[in-house]
């Protein structure tokens, strides 16, 4: 069996980014900075109704437009719209000024349909259905263990509550969209894509390409989390304007665009039941939870299904339980993969139920956790973050704080139980006789450092300095690698570069006669090599990564109950990912995560009205993003676990700080939030200061 | 929704609505009315501008470039489309995000909020403009040092808010550059590390507090 070197120069240090000085000189050319030779502005008109039946498309005006040199149809002259921002058409032009004229031009003969905006409204029998023919919200099956009725008998301490959370949105900074270049010899994009091998399958599919003649290049992209995988409609459209206008169409969404069209994480309403005998052993568990995944809910003929499942009960062993969930189908976009897809709301849920149970117990939450939390991991990293945290110096009981502005503590814990290398993931690296070497893998830097991933490998297991590797990624004509998601990346090139440079070196003895090329005898030995390089190809080994990951969180807030407003003063993150491949890259990767579970906890929800359909908030001003003055000290813990292998730790890291925020809150003020985002209006209402909001 | 013709941008311009008040304001005496009739003297002075393109010049990063504009063409828009300076970022085009931030006469401002023809006559200064012979400034340095970047979209405009404070402020405290970066949006969270980076670049050092734990 393969293994990690455990004497290291480079694994588990810090490094710098082998790509930093390309970002912060703006070198670094992402997709929608690319200039293809004769390039054209595209740009994509959206339905502005939530329900419609198109029956003609008139192109013609937005082709007269001077600048203009095409317009597509999304799906054709006749379609029917499900949500507001479905793609109609899209026309290119010479300027995003001519394109603007374009789609102002562009005819529309269209017969509004009723929709249904809101979970609620959607669950009943009368409300239109967004998928004609199938239930918006067909019937849950309920999943069962032991004896559910029985066990709350039991129960010394019984609790019901009821937890949302909303629909949350990427947004991430650079937007989906494409640069296509479509001519006789194939079809190049440079995608703004978090897998580049998806975005070519699902570009050959839709235009009836062979794969062979789709290139997807994307040297740099501004942020995914799990929304970009696909061509997208975007795609397509650029590719089918490249075509007609025979010049290359760069297609960026605009942020509206985004907001509406482009994914989401689907909502939940949980109404939890949960028991526990009188020391805190949790014996029953009850949940009913839907939301909603837009138009993605509903219609798969069947209903159901559809992208709102959480995993319940989270974490916690309970020997009898009873779930049942269901997607709703309304008229707005479709959900997608988003950032540890269902975590962060079962967490939300099952960690505000835990708090609610221990204040009924009588118990200390984090004596709760202890005592129901299966896992040995999360066990020891409870108990060195409340050490670190202060944990017993700073509870108090729910409510106790004194004064105006009220201070209050939580934990939570988190668990990712996918993750783990892609089998599939080759590479392959280059040496040549004047020592350089460089290393093409199929897959893409989404921003955590992949790039540097690799050379910190390299450079360890060869003996040489990050500096020294040439990294080369974002090109499907690379041996094939994994979409950066699912916390998969990290544990899918470690291994296969690890069977690089072990293939690499065995060729370089073989070839050159010297034993050991490594640090000072590499130049020797690639001297040695002959006139043409070797290029090595390696491909993913088992034994040098794992899963899953996991990890809980500390926070700390203070509470105005004047205003309402919540401020976190501290969050503490004590997280495992195997053996640590960069500590300066992951420490970024685990504060991001925290700080987009502050965003979900507090600022972030897309906002429908149910009257028009629309939604009312699709751009930075009114969906709320946490800013620099709202991140509070974040402060790490690494559990170093160097013989599970490489973990990821992308997802883990985000899924616990929603529930950790909330239960301090509650523990502050002494009342339960349920429902995501805590505003200001919401503390404001519970704590019976004005009256309640519609949420 | 069908659309009619995309109005004339030029049918509600400052000068024609001028123009038409002053028909009324000739016949008027007051001393608000002459203010008036001589704001449009000087309007009837100026040069009517588009709505086609136009000759504008812009001194980037040191250098002139000249271009063909439409007026209502954008300064991040010239500089990302028009030209090949694509460093400042398109996040919102709206003034929300602050990914196009470029100095203006050492000002921070969004690039999508200025037409190009006003930024006319004025230093305007990209990101790829402060490294000076390669060698990159010291908010650059301790942004690598930091890792106070992740897909690095929003990074050019973090960086050009900070090097702007630091023309100002040499030795900023933790708020004042929470405060200079207000306008600057990051969706992979390294708002902690920016914070870091900015204050190594003020000769503040903030060692990390992060803890390495061997589980075994």
């Amino acid at each position: 069996m393969p293994s990690w070197p455990t004497e290291t120069k480079y694994i588990s240090h810090d490094t710098t980014r082998i790509d930093g000085v390309a970002k912060v000189t703006g070198r670094a050319r992402y997709a929608s900075d690319i200039q293809a030779e004769g390039w054209l502005y595209g740009m994509i008109l959206r339905a502005k109704w939530p329900a419609a039946k198109i029956t003609d498309i008139n192109l013609e005006p937005a082709l007269k437009v001077s600048g203009i040199k095409a317009a597509v149809l999304a799906r054709g002259q006749e379609m029917t719209v499900r949500f507001y921002g479905e793609e109609i058409a899209a026309v290119a032009g010479t300027s995003k000024q001519a394109c603007l004229d374009a789609l102002r031009a562009i005819e529309i003969t269209a017969q509004p349909l009723p929709f249904v905006a809101r979970e609620n409204d959607a669950k009943k029998a009368s409300a239109p259905q967004v998928w004609p023919g199938s239930s918006n919200h067909p019937e849950p099956k309920p999943r069962e263990r032991g004896n559910v009725e029985a066990a709350f008998k039991d129960c010394a301490a019984v609790i019901e509550g009821f937890y949302s959370t909303p629909v949350q949105i990427h947004n991430p900074m650079e937007t989906m969209g494409n640069t296509v270049s479509w001519t006789d010899d194939g079809l190049t994009a440079w995608s703004s894509t978090q897998g580049i091998s998806s975005v070519r399958d699902g570009l050959a599919g839709a235009l009836k390409l062979d794969h062979s003649q789709v290139r997807v290049i994307t040297e740099y992209m501004g942020g995914g989390f799990g929304a970009k995988f696909g061509a997208g409609a975007e795609g397509v459209l650029a590719a089918k304007l490249s075509k007609e206008a025979k010049a290359p169409v760069r297609l960026m969404l605009t942020r509206f665009d985004q907001n509406l069209a482009v994914g989401n994480r689907a909502s939940s309403f949980q109404k939890i039941k949960m028991g526990a005998a009188a020391d805190g052993t949790l014996l029953a568990f009850e949940a009913e939870n839907y939301g909603t995944a837009g138009i993605g809910a509903g219609g798969d003929g069947g209903g159901g299904g559809g992208g709102a499942d959480i995993p319940l009960p989270y974490l916690y062993k309970v020997a009898n339980s009873r779930v049942k969930q269901s997607a709703v189908a309304v008229n707005a976009g479709s959900a997608r993969a988003f950032r540890a897809p269902g975590n962060p709301p079962a967490s939300f849920g099952m960690e505000s139920a835990m708090d609610d149970l221990a204040v009924k117990l009588g118990m200390d939450p984090l004596e709760l956790r202890l005592k129901n939390d299966p896992n040995p991991i999360r066990q020891k990293e409870y108990k060195l973050g409340a050490e670190k945290f202060g944990w017993k110096e700073k509870y108090r009981k729910p409510g106790s704080s004194k004064g105006v502005v009220k201070t209050g503590i939580g934990c939570a814990g988190a668990a990712w139980p996918a993750g783990g290398g892609n089998r599939n993931t080759q590479g392959e690296a280059q040496i040549s006789p004047d020592g350089s070497i460089e290393f093409r893998l199929g897959v893409q830097d989404i921003g955590t450092g992949t790039r540097t991933v690799i050379a910190v490998i390299a450079a360890e297991l060869l003996g040489l300095t990050p500096g020294q590797i040439t990294v080369k990624v974002g090109d499907t004509r690379f041996p094939p690698g994994p979409g950066s998601g699912g916390s998969t990346t990290c544990p899918s090139i470690s291994p296969t570069v690890f069977d690089i440079c072990t293939k690499a070196l065995e060729q370089l003895q073989t070839q050159t006669g010297i034993p050991d090329a490594r640090g000072k005898n590499w130049f020797a030995a690639c001297k040695k090599i002959g006139i043409n390089p070797i290029t090595v190809h390696g491909q993913w080994r088992d034994g040098l990564s794992s899963n899953p990951a996991g990890g809980v969180q500390f926070a700390e807030v203070e509470v105005d109950t004047e205003t309402g407003q919540v401020t976190v003063k501290k969050m503490l993150g004590v997280h495992d990912c195997g053996l640590i491949i960069n500590r300066l890259t992951l420490e970024s990767q685990i504060n991001g995560g925290i700080i987009m579970g502050m965003g979900y906890a507090l600022y972030e929800e897309r906002v429908m009205d149910d009257l028009s359909g629309v939604v009312l908030n699709p751009n930075f001003e009114t969906y709320k993003l946490p800013g620099i003055a709202d991140v509070p000290e974040i402060e790490v813990i690494l559990v170093n676990m160097p013989e599970r292998g490489v973990v990821g730790i992308g997802e883990p890291a985000t899924v616990p700080t929603a529930g950790a925020i909330a239960n301090a809150v509650a523990n502050a003020i002494g009342v339960r939030i349920g429902s995501l985002p805590i505003t200001p209006a919401k503390i404001l209402a519970a704590l019976g200061k004005v009256p309640p909001t519609h949420a | 929704m069908k659309n009619s013709a995309p109005e004339n941008p030029g049918a509600h311009s400052r000068r024609t609505f001028l123009k038409s008040l002053g028909t009324v304001a000739a016949t008027a005496a007051t001393a608000q009315v002459k203010t008036v009739a001589a704001e449009l003297e000087k309007a009837n002075a100026e040069k009517i501008i588009g709505p086609d393109a136009v000759p504008v010049t812009l001194n980037v990063n040191g250098e002139k470039i000249k271009l063909l504009l439409e007026p209502r063409v954008t300064l991040l828009d010239a500089l990302r489309n028009y030209s090949s300076l694509t460093g400042a970022k398109e996040g919102c085009d709206r003034a929300t995000c602050g990914a196009c931030t470029v100095l203006f006469d050492d000002a921070p401002i969004y690039a999508c909020q200025k037409l190009a023809i006003e930024a006319q006559g004025h230093a305007i200064t990209t990101v790829e403009g402060l490294a000076k012979d390669g060698k990159l400034n010291k908010v650059q340095l301790a942004f690598i040092e930091k890792d106070a970047l992740q897909c690095g979209y929003c990074t050019p405009g973090f960086v050009m808010s900070i090097t702007a404070l630091l023309k100002k402020n040499f030795h900023p405290t933790a708020d004042e550059v929470k405060h200079a970066c207000a306008g600057n949006l990051c969706r992979c969270g390294c708002h902690p590390h920016i914070l870091q980076a900015a204050l190594k670049a003020a000769g503040v050092e903030h060692a990390s507090k992060t803890e390495v734990v061997t589980y075994a």
